[in-house]
């Protein structure tokens, strides 16, 4: 099993980014590499065993399944069906957690999955800088002084 | 229970926090509050067991024990085991995260603890601001006035954490040290009523437990009658925050002392007492509790009367003569009248000399207050009460209203008030009053109470004042309890839904001796 984890801070109140995170179907809204998305079967991005099908802006296509939204704990955990990646058993989670002695929000994101070991390094390094931190950095962007 | 959660963000690695943090006796050098500390008994300051003895810059002294440390999770949890203050069933938790895009620390410091109601604003403050805020602050400068990366040589194992980590085998931790067992003697096994989590009446479940001897500064009391009361029902839903999870609800009983702790003075083997206060942990066959508010019950209060009576009358008894003043001649509303309280207020406001309007749900009720001497009863259900009172005081209005119905009631009770009069709001049978904009009392220039119970009755001297007026008017007849209606202690659910239901008149008991 390989791990990934990155963490941030982004300069926003945690219910504020939560809102941005939380919709499963919004990642073209919030990150800068995804192009379009789209829920499966007529379902709403909130309920969740949802598909989101997206497209990436070089063209793949991933599909991804919600497993666990929390509005409580403000964690978000889905599954990887289907990648050009390579990655097997593939689980992530997206926790929010306030930062109480200022506006911000601690954010992390977590990743486990199966993969040949000599790939390991390299996925580390797209999903963890690639992705994760890509994303954060266009949330810290967003909500940036 | 009160819960305290603070977080911050430390600019350093993680690993350099948590090197100094791990070091359960380091707080002498970093923490502002803490002036001497010292580990007891020669153990290490990482010894999971460790017991921290320290003294405040004010002078207070506290002993923690350190129960859990984690060099994977950067997590260290801790007790309270002696504090000046009440932070009862104090357990808090530090953890540190990476935030593995800048090499900075999340910290987390988080906590429960359960303190007197009254005091629990306070303590929650002292404790978020005055120990958690001000720590992370001192981490801060620490870090700030100091290269990076050169505190303190590690003494450890602790482990650094870098961005994208794959995971690599834990390193060994040191041994961890036995816990101090706390001295305990022989156990009582008791049937106790004991809530796993807040609810419904379901969660009123008769079990037996073990109840420990009395600690040095409390008492055994073996209870012959315990009072059911609606702030049970509003701390077994989490509506009030005096129930601990698990826990034993109640607040009022009668019984006899069975047994006294070595510094207790003053209480003997076989007194009879009684009492109305917080903490929780009436139903039950016998507790352990501090005397300090124990009532001596004299030889003509019996015990049913005690546990029936008791935190009514005491209500009524600082409801009439110290939230409000009660004087001859006053129009007083009191809502409710056929309830437990509402029975004492109408006795006491009419012994005081006022016209008392009293109103019911339904004409048994009604004709009870009547019974009691109410001037006049207003069936809610059928009539407007607040025209009524209106029509019967001939505009005036009520100068004084006693009112624990809450939500169905407050607006109207402000409408059926007179100029100058006193909404006296004691409780929210109905549910919660909401919010309201406060301009508009103006027009009558209203006076408003929110009293709680706890702050007229939390020292022995406040409680005696009300108990001997209580007892004063027991014994010549002013007052006048009607029979309880008697529960055995394991049918406390039963009880909170007769309660609840607005099925019941007068006070419900529960008799421990039934099981």
């Amino acid at each position: 099993m390989t791990h990934v984890y990155v963490s941030t801070v982004i300069p926003a109140s945690a219910g504020q980014v939560w809102q941005v995170v939380r919709n499963f179907n919004g990642l073209p809204d919030w990150t800068p590499f995804v192009a379009e998305s789209r829920i499966e079967s007529h379902q709403q991005p909130d309920q969740v065993g949802c598909i989101r099908n997206f497209v990436l802006r070089d063209g793949g296509r991933i599909r991804e399944q919600l497993l666990a939204l929390s509005d409580y704990d403000l964690t978000c955990t889905y599954s990887i069906l289907e990648s050009p990646m390579g990655v097997e058993n593939y689980i992530a989670k997206l926790s929010l957690t306030p930062v109480t002695d200022g506006n911000a929000t601690f954010a992390e994101w977590t990743a486990d999955f199966d993969c040949p070991p000599e790939r390991a390094a390299e996925l580390v390094n797209q999903i963890g800088n690639n992705v994760f931190q890509a994303a954060f950095n266009a949330l810290k962007k967003r909500f940036g002084r | 229970m009160v819960r305290i959660r603070e977080s911050t963000v430390i600019d350093a690695p993680i690993e350099d926090v948590w090197r100094i943090l791990r070091d359960f006796n380091s707080h002498e050098s970093w923490h502002p509050a803490i002036a001497q500390s010292h580990i007891e008994d020669g153990m290490a300051g990482h010894a999971v067991g460790a017991v921290r003895n320290f003294r405040l810059a004010d002078g207070g002294r506290l002993r923690e024990q350190l129960l859990r440390l984690d060099d994977v999770a950067h997590e260290l949890t801790y007790c309270i085991l002696e504090a000046p203050l009440p932070l009862h069933d104090y357990v808090s938790t530090i953890c540190l995260k990476p935030v593995t895009d800048g090499d900075r620390t999340f910290w987390s410091w988080e906590s429960q603890f359960a303190p007197p109601p009254h005091r629990a604003v306070e303590l929650a403050d002292l404790v978020a601001n005055g120990i958690y805020r001000a720590g992370f602050e001192a981490i801060r400068q620490a870090f700030a006035s100091q290269p990076r990366r050169v505190m303190r040589p590690g003494e450890g194992s602790a482990r650094s954490a870098r961005p994208l980590v794959s995971p690599a085998p834990a390193e060994p931790l040191p041994a961890p040290a036995l816990s101090r067992p706390v001295a305990t003697g022989p156990s009582d096994q008791i049937g106790a009523i004991v809530v796993d989590r807040h609810g419904g009446p379901e969660v009123l479940a008769l079990r037996r437990t073990s109840l420990p001897p009395p600690g040095p500064d409390e008492v055994r009391i073996r209870h012959t009658a315990i009072g059911v009361n609606f702030i049970d029902v509003y701390c077994r839903t989490g509506y009030f925050d005096l129930l601990p999870i698990p826990g034993t609800p109640g607040m009022e009983a009668a019984g006899v002392i069975e047994a006294t702790g070595s510094n207790v003075s003053g209480w003997r083997k076989g007194q009879r007492v009684a009492y109305a206060c917080p903490p929780v942990g009436a139903y039950a066959q016998a507790r352990n509790m501090s005397p300090e508010l124990l009532v001596r019950l004299p030889d003509d209060i019996s015990d049913e009367a005690a546990a029936a009576g008791l935190l009514k009358g005491v209500t009524a008894s600082f409801l009439t003569q110290e939230v409000a003043t009660v004087r001859p001649g006053d129009i007083v509303l009191i809502h409710a009248a056929a309830g437990g309280v509402g029975q004492m207020l109408v006795q006491w406001a009419r012994h005081l000399g006022a016209t008392v309007i009293a109103t019911a749900s339904t004409d048994a009720k009604a004709a009870i207050a009547s019974r009691l001497g109410a001037d006049r009863v207003i069936v809610y259900s059928r009539e407007d009460f607040a025209a009524a009172v209106m029509h019967a005081t001939a505009g005036h209005g009520a100068d004084i209203i006693f009112d624990a119905v809450g939500a169905d009631t407050f607006d109207a009770s402000l409408t059926a008030l007179a100029v100058c009069g006193h909404l006296v709001s004691f409780g929210q049978a109905s549910g919660p009053i909401g919010m309201r904009e406060i301009g508009g009392l103006a027009s009558k220039s209203v006076t408003l109470s929110r009293p709680n119970y706890g702050h007229y009755t939390d020292t022995g001297k406040k409680l005696g004042r009300q108990v001997e007026r209580f007892f004063e008017l027991l014994r010549r007849g002013v007052l006048t309890i009607s029979p309880p209606t008697i529960y055995a202690l394991s049918q406390a659910a039963q009880a909170h839904r007769d309660l609840e239901s607005r099925r019941t008149t007068g006070s419900i008991i529960l008799d421990p001796s039934r099981d």
